[in-house]
């Protein structure tokens, strides 16, 4: 964000979230929203992250409890359907993996570094004791 | 809702607490949140038995506090309300933080404080104490001198706060049970009128705007803080002065009644000064006249507007004075009096320097006599006679023991 002047930013402790006025903004996808350059949704907090989630959609039912529990609106659904998660905002707090029901569980998390493809390949087998 | 309007006689009888509270009904405040203390609690009793008599239409809402009441007033002032409470003393101090996150936010919000003494000792009467707390707050900051005044001067700091050119917070001062619970005879306006001066709130970047959803109260390290801090500054000190001064001239055309920034009595060719806030004010004009009577060219200064600091119209008031004191109602913990070095620094880069002296008196609701006053205005005049101030710059009226002076 430009560093404005003291003159030049409106008055107040104030910071606007859109750009102009909205309408249905629950009816309206994060993406097609016209967030403020002053938005959170703006700015990314990856670095905050020392560890990720990684997710794996083969074991994926769509239960939606990872949206439900995600604290920082984190996990990215469409139409009930679990897409990802967007890696910009989330810190790496591993609720979502605690509240994943599958076997094995369809997010896991991984050292900030680890490479998303790898985990996927060597991903752990169902639990038969679990089971 | 609808709610009952009152009728007024011309003239009533009330304290300063009953007057404010006449006038925050007046003004139709939105919401006041508000916890008792004395002398305020009986401006908030008053909104609040307004309101369950049905003359008021707004939302009381009680807290746990005075940093609460602050606080509930900052929440219902950034969601887009007409907001005003009453505080005192410890509670002030209590509230002390939230005053700074208020003219920080920019929100309007209208404080009566009936000023009064901070412990320890404890202590219910009236002194300057806590309007000093406060005094760099970033509020605009008015001084009652009677119930009038604290009457007339809500509707004015609505109408100047409210502006959104200004957009920072009032305080109107009155002295604690001298004015707060001393009934005298107020001259009212009528609902109507008192309503359309104050006008319809026009909110500003209010949170009940859900088409343009703002974040109030946001966080600003070293990259931010110190442009918004500027920014107020500069609109206290460039936008507020001149919008008080029209704000006055609008309450005069209305009432009759004109007020100034720096209240002048007696000033046009006065040579002995005395620079006073509060009731002391009146006090020190009726012993003007006893001087002028004597032959002493006495004149009153007193501080209708306290921030921002009227530099200019102080030198302007002062500029043909020989000798002024300069009366501080509040104990300056190791310096000299706050009123006293503000003038002291308006005055030093002019042409003009009368003699200036110090007073610390009337702590925790010590009296400031007429008697002292005659004193003081003699000894300005052995001041002037002398061409010297003839005590230390600093010294105490009306405290016993042995004479107490500094400096």
């Amino acid at each position: 964000m430009a560093k404005k002047g003291w003159d030049e930013f409106e008055i107040g402790a104030m910071l606007r979230s859109f750009d102009g006025g909205i309408d249905d903004i629950a009816g309206t996808r994060q993406e097609d929203r016209a967030y403020s350059e002053n938005n959170s949704y703006k700015a990314s907090v990856a670095d905050w992250r020392l560890i990720k989630p990684v997710f794996n959609k083969d074991y994926c039912i769509d239960c939606q409890f990872c949206w439900i529990y995600c604290p920082d609106v984190s996990i990215i659904a469409r139409d009930k359907k679990m897409i990802g998660v967007d890696m910009d905002h989330c810190k790496g707090c591993g609720i979502c993996v605690e509240v994943c029901p599958t076997n094995p569980k369809s997010l896991l998390m991984f050292p900030e570094q680890a490479d998303d493809e790898t985990e996927i390949a060597s991903w752990p087998k169902k639990d038969e004791e679990e089971a | 809702m609808a709610f009952d309007k009152m009728e007024l006689r011309d003239i009533e009888v009330w304290d300063g607490n009953h007057a404010a509270a006449q006038a925050l009904r007046q003004a139709q405040v939105d919401v006041v949140a508000a916890y008792p203390i004395t002398p305020s609690t009986p401006i908030v009793e008053g909104y609040a038995k307004f309101k369950s008599d049905n003359y008021v239409e707004g939302e009381y809402v009680m807290v746990e506090s005075e940093h609460a009441a602050m606080s509930g007033c900052i929440g219902a002032s950034a969601a887009g309300g007409r907001v005003a409470t009453a505080t005192s003393s410890q509670g002030l101090a209590l509230m002390v933080e939230t005053l700074y996150q208020a003219s920080g936010m920019r929100l309007p919000i209208i404080l009566n404080i009936v000023n009064r003494a901070l412990a320890a000792p404890l202590n219910v009467n009236g002194d300057h104490s806590d309007m000093y707390l406060c005094r760099d707050s970033g509020w605009i900051q008015f001084d009652a001198f009677s119930p009038q005044g604290a009457y007339d001067l809500n509707f004015i700091a609505f109408k100047v706060s409210e502006d959104h050119d200004i957009r920072l917070p009032s305080i109107i001062n009155q002295d604690g049970f001298m004015t707060s619970h001393t009934a005298q005879g107020v001259a009212t306006i009528t609902d109507d009128d008192a309503y359309n001066f104050v006008g319809e709130f026009k909110p500003m970047n209010d949170m009940l705007d859900f088409e343009h959803p703002v974040t109030h109260g946001v966080q600003t390290e070293e990259d931010w803080h110190f442009e918004h801090k500027a920014r107020q500054h500069s609109d206290l000190m460039l936008k507020v002065s001149p919008k008080i001064d029209k704000v006055f001239a609008d309450f005069e055309k209305l009432t009759g009644r004109k007020y100034s920034q720096v209240e002048c009595y007696d000033m046009e060719d006065a040579e002995l000064c005395v620079f006073c806030l509060g009731t002391s004010v009146e006090t020190a004009r009726e012993v003007a006249t006893q001087m002028r009577e004597k032959g002493l060219k006495a004149g009153v200064v007193g501080l209708r507007v306290i921030r921002p600091f009227p530099f200019a119209k102080i030198i302007e008031a002062l500029k043909n004075t020989k000798a002024v004191a300069i009366l501080d109602r509040s104990s300056p913990g190791g310096a000299p009096g706050a009123m006293y070095n503000e003038i002291a620094g308006a005055l030093y880069n002019t042409e003009y320097s009368p003699l200036l002296s110090g007073y610390i008196y009337g702590l925790g609701g010590r009296d400031l006599t007429k008697a002292n006053l005659v004193d003081l205005y003699n000894e300005l005049q052995t001041n002037v006679d002398a061409g010297k101030v003839t005590t230390q710059l600093q010294q105490f009226i009306g405290v016993r023991g042995p004479m107490l002076s500094f400096l």
